[in-house]
């Protein structure tokens, strides 16, 4: 029996067409919309100006705080304003727009990057490598890497965790990586160990990629530290919480963070932008999106620089096809819905997918009939029919008692909802209330 | 016979004497002392329960009008001078004056002049659509037209106009409990003062795009073209992010901001049609019809006899001067 | 605004197949095997009181809705075909079809509508059109055709007792299980369905493959009606063994009267039933518990309708006391 985590979790259709495409490269942009707000925390504090030539991984936006990050210019090329530019929340937000320079060679030229097995740097030099590089987590929730590596000395962390559980459909990207960059992420590993004093990490993959599971395990042989788990196919798996659970038993309590049970857990992506940082100071500019979706002709995998339009990415695979109804930026069960595809990539932009009118439109909701459902696939243990209720009633008090801030957000209750009820809209916003109501009582 | 009768009527007299006995006694022994005051107080205010003053319902607000020392900076937005002076007199307290105010839209961007772009799906509520992204149309600071703040008025003053699909606020009902204002995600709704005969001038915009987008996105959006600013003779009126605001307390409603605005989003309510005169009675008009803000097409309800019309200062101006007659029938309309 | 809009909705984007119509028609082709049987036992008689028990469900909520309520009229979802069918599982075959329209009218009415329709209601609206007819009525409720003769005319209706009636009237005027053995049906006969009763508690089997078809649709969980029979098989067990000479064996409980229909059709009705797994295995034990302790000890012979109605109103308790277990909470939860 494959491990997973044992309460909740759905199984919808996993429909991953592009996970046998290689990862091809994008042809360079002419016009990159650099969001400044990429990452979770403080927005990046711009450093350029209008009419500024910067080059390709120039520094254009700095870490304005702790929890925030280096956003770097993707191309060589000449600033030509700072916009207000919609960008996956919904929201116009502020953005760098750079026309990229074409006679610039740096921005045509194939870099080659050999394998550096040797881990040169001291803790130290890989944490501000990590830092000027702006990484952030690149599984979705783009959490500034370099957090959670700057541990306090008396921390318990044994365990590193790395996610390539990528358990939303649709998305290939991380599996593609692994496929393609196992050696490297296997590196990366190994300098995140290196720079967290941990001896054991596990890698945790779905068993739909069993190709990526038998790469990975070869690639690791020769450091006993490094385990590949392989795990059964379940959503939400690729979430924190509960991939420690499926992984080590371990569970993060109401909450804390993985490291309270001594986990750290990094995404495939991240670790691969790590080792580039690492061992060849490359800053992350550019990332790998799906772009799929059951109408789409040429669904693929792509290396893309970050600030490119979804429009580029669209052009790439053929085109919008006809009837399309919503474009979501990241995966079905997480994604934002975005409002048209001028909206550009960001760090944590892992998928474009293309739904037509069968797939978008939502059923009309219907009385709840108490069928209990998503009590039963609640990963967190949370009861989303009443807490629906409480957020709707505002009786956020009780919303709050009920523990709703630990909703993970995975949408598994409205995915199976019979009644087709917006559970998780209603959760969200609750959410949102509660958090409000919770600052203003600190 | 008799006897079952009579033991029925003692049995019952003894239980209500016996029930008697423990209510009094329980009444004396659990007496809780109240300040008379506050009963007198909570007579006087409305009973609304409308939480505008900042307590949670009438009750509350009397025992704190009695219980605070300096009561100046309370205030009963529904209940208004009256009541608070009413509540002064029984206290022997100072209260202040407020000049009253209403509540006013600041969007006028109705389904015509601002296109909608996508389409939502999903629960029709501001709040959460709000967090979802900036609205179905292209502009992110306009009216999301899901009723948040009709849902919540609790005076029955507002209503969701069908054909603009914006809320619509009957100035006469409004108490300025402010319960829409809190409730609206974008902060469209705003607390302006009612000055003498509801009289008016505000810019119903929010949009703080450049010109062009935003012009792009409504037409009635303000573009920030500093117009209605220059030829403002009281300096109230500022800009700011592309967007003028008039500041309420410097301006003294002489209009000439109105025609200048190149996009009509300045609004003026209730002013009689520059030419036409003596149409409108002096007195009648506290009872004037719903009107209250611009809307882009006139809106008949009610019974053919009293036509509320909606003004639509804005939008196509000559057409205030024909519809501006109308309200020379005041009957109430309850 | 083109008809062709991209649309914005917060995530999930996509949504399982299963929609609150479907579970309720896998319900109705579930009770399909049951409804041949007594057809094939009952004939035409089955065929008629079901019919009127449906038709005055459907009928009745959509008057209530359209001229009463004045809301959406929502008859197309299934939920009162379904209280039509069991509402009609849960009657002899003889009854007249005034009191079906009776019981259709107080179990869609009463039983849900009043409650605020589907969804909304406390009680499986079935069970409270059958227990109201039951008590109104308690002479045509408990008058059982008997199977075979009444195969080919309706008219000549020889009326005879249900196994767990004989039970019940032999044990209570002195008799034993001994003597009353050769009365009681076989097991064979009550697997099948050749005994009296009510129309749909006829054949173990019939239900069985019904049950064990909602178990594979997943429209219900194994945990009420595993546990509702387990729970009522040990409790007679019990007094079986303790004294077989005056209490059945728990054989025939199981398979006779409505155990089978009510554990696997009417406890574990979504609307009524309890929304997590502890809870759910609180209610079965709840059911099975009052079930025996009517059969035995109560006036009636047969408890399942009562039992299920009384922990119908525990639900919401026990859905406010029996919580699933927090993921990340310390404390572990006492029960399963």
């Amino acid at each position: 029996m494959l491990k997973t985590f044992p309460k909740g979790g759905i199984h919808p259709p996993e429909n991953k067409i592009t996970s046998g495409k290689e990862i091809k490269r994008m042809p360079v942009p002419k016009v990159v919309y650099v969001p400044i707000a990429q990452h979770i925390g403080i927005p990046s504090e711009i450093i350029v100006d209008r009419k500024d030539k910067v080059l390709k991984g120039q520094v254009i936006a700095k870490t304005s705080g702790f929890v925030s990050s280096n956003i770097h210019s993707p191309v060589a090329g000449t600033v030509t304003k700072l916009d207000m530019m919609i960008d996956s929340s919904g929201y116009k937000k502020q953005c760098i727009v750079i026309r990229t320079d074409q006679k610039d060679e740096s921005n045509f030229e194939e870099k080659e990057y050999p394998l550096i097995r040797e881990i040169s740097l001291s803790q130290k030099d890989i944490l501000q490598h990590v830092i000027d590089s702006g990484i952030v987590g690149l599984g979705g929730a783009t959490f500034p890497s370099h957090v959670k590596l700057d541990l306090k000395n008396d921390n318990h962390v044994d365990c590193l965790l790395i996610n390539g559980v990528e358990c939303e459909p649709y998305l290939t990207a991380d599996h593609r990586l692994m496929m393609e960059k196992a050696d490297e992420i296997i590196v990366g590993i190994q300098i995140l160990m290196h720079a967290l004093h941990i001896k054991k990490a596990v890698i945790g993959i779905e068993n739909n990629k069993k190709d990526a599971i038998k790469v990975l395990k070869e690639a690791s042989k020769g450091d006993t530290g490094i385990q590949v788990a392989a795990l059964q196919v379940k959503y939400p798996q690729g979430s924190e919480k509960q991939l420690i659970k499926a992984i080590l038993k371990r569970e993060v309590p109401k909450g804390g963070l993985p490291m309270d049970v001594g986990v750290i857990v990094h995404n495939v992506g991240t670790i691969f932008a790590i080792y580039q940082a690492v061992q060849y100071n490359e800053p992350l500019t550019e990332r790998v999106v799906t772009v799929t979706g059951k109408k789409i002709e040429n669904a693929s995998n792509f290396w893309v620089k970050i600030g490119t339009p979804i429009k580029d990415l669209v052009e790439q695979v053929g085109g919008l096809p006809d009837g399309t109804r919503k474009i979501v930026n990241g995966g079905p069960m997480m994604g934002k819905a975005i409002k048209n595809t001028d909206v550009p990539v960001t760090k944590g932009t892992s998928g474009i997918l293309v739904i037509d009118q069968n797939e978008a439109s939502r059923g009309e909701p219907k009385n709840c009939i108490r069928c209990g459902e998503c009590v039963f696939v609640c990963p967190m243990g949370l009861e989303p029919h009443l807490l629906m209720n409480l957020s709707e009633k505002g009786l956020y008090e009780r919303a709050s008692n009920e523990d709703i801030m630990t909703c993970i957000e995975c949408g598994s209750c409205s995915y199976v909802c019979p009644s087709h009820r917006p559970l998780l809209d209603y959760i969200r916003f609750g959410k949102n209330i509660v958090k409000k109501l919770q600052t203003a009582k600190n | 016979m008799t006897d079952s009768v009579l033991y029925s009527v003692l049995l019952l007299a003894s239980l209500g004497v016996v029930a008697a006995v423990v209510l009094y006694i329980v009444s004396k022994k659990f007496y809780v002392y109240e300040n008379p005051l506050i009963g007198e107080v909570d007579e006087v205010l409305p009973g609304a329960n409308c939480a505008g003053c900042g307590s949670p319902g009438c009750k509350s607000f009397a025992e704190k009008l009695v219980n605070t020392e300096d009561i100046s900076e309370l205030f009963c937005p529904v209940g208004g001078n009256e009541v608070m002076k009413q509540v002064a007199s029984i206290l022997g307290k100072e209260v202040a004056e407020k000049a009253p105010t209403v509540a006013v839209v600041l969007c006028q961007g109705g389904c015509d002049v601002r296109p909608k772009t996508t389409e939502y799906q999903g629960p029709r509520s501001c709040a959460i659509s709000s967090l979802v992204y900036g609205g179905e149309t292209d502009c992110q600071y306009g009216c999301l037209g899901d009723g948040d703040c009709v849902a919540v008025c609790d005076f029955d003053a507002m209503y969701m106009d069908e054909e603009t699909g914006l809320p619509v606020i009957d100035s006469d009902k409004c108490t300025s409990c402010g319960a829409c204002v809190k409730a609206c995600p974008r902060d469209i709704i705003e607390m302006r003062p009612k000055n003498k005969r509801d009289l008016k001038i505000f810019v119903g915009c929010l949009n703080e795009d450049k010109g062009g987008i935003a012009k792009k996105a409504c037409d009635v959006a303000c573009i920030g073209c500093s117009k209605c600013e220059d030829v403002c003779p009281k300096d109230a009126i500022t800009m700011n992010n592309n967007l003028a605001y008039i500041d309420a307390e410097l301006c003294t409603l002489c209009r000439k901001c109105v025609p200048v605005c190149p996009t009509h989003s300045i609004i003026e309510t209730n002013f009689p049609p520059p030419k036409v005169k003596k149409v409108v009675e002096k007195k009648p008009i506290a009872k004037k019809p719903v009107a209250k803000k611009v809307l882009e097409k006139k809106v008949e309800e009610k019974k053919e006899v009293v036509k509320k019309e909606v003004e639509k200062v804005a939008v196509v101006k000559e057409n205030v001067v024909a519809t501006k007659v109308e309200p020379e029938n005041p009957k109430t309309d309850a | 605004m083109s008809a062709q809009s991209i649309i914005i909705s917060a995530s999930p984007h996509v949504h399982s197949d299963r929609t609150s119509k479907k579970l309720m028609y896998d319900v109705v082709i579930a009770l399909i095997p049951a409804f041949l049987v007594s057809l094939y036992v009952f004939g035409i008689g089955a065929f008629i009181v079901t019919a009127a028990a449906v038709i005055s469900c459907l009928l009745f909520e959509y008057l209530i809705q359209k001229f009463l309520l004045k809301s959406e009229v929502t008859i197309g979802d299934g939920s009162a075909l379904i209280t039509g069918l069991l509402l009609a599982f849960n009657l002899p075959s003889g009854i007249p079809i005034w009191m079906i329209v009776v019981g259709s009218l107080f179990a869609i009415g009463v039983g849900k509508l009043s409650f605020g329709g589907l969804g909304f209601n406390i009680f499986n609206p079935a069970l409270i059109g059958r227990v109201f007819l039951l008590i109104s009525f308690p002479i045509q409720m408990t008058t059982w055709p008997t199977a075979v003769e009444n195969q080919t005319a309706l008219a000549d209706a020889v009326t005879g007792a249900t196994p767990l009636g004989i039970i019940k009237e032999g044990l209570t005027f002195g008799g034993t299980m001994t003597d009353l053995a050769s009365k009681i049906p076989s097991t064979l006969d009550m697997l099948l369905g050749v005994t009296g009763g009510s129309i749909g508690e006829m054949s173990a089997i019939a239900l069985l493959i019904g049950g064990v078809y909602l178990l594979v649709r997943k429209v219900i969980t194994w945990h009420i009606p595993v546990t509702m029979l387990v729970t009522m098989a040990v409790m007679t067990g019990i007094f079986w063994l303790v004294d077989s000479e005056h209490y059945a064996n728990p054989l025939i409980h199981i398979l006779s009267g409505g155990a089978l229909l009510g554990a696997f059709f009417m406890a574990t009705d979504l609307v009524t039933s309890p929304m997590t797994k502890k809870g759910m295995i609180i209610f079965a034990i709840g059911i099975g518990v009052i079930t025996v302790v009517i059969r035995l000890f109560g006036a009636y012979p047969e408890g399942v309708s009562f039992a299920i109605i009384i922990m119908n109103a525990f639900v919401p308790l026990i859905n406010t006391y029996f919580k699933p277990r927090r993921f990340g909470s310390k404390i572990k939860s006492k029960i399963v």
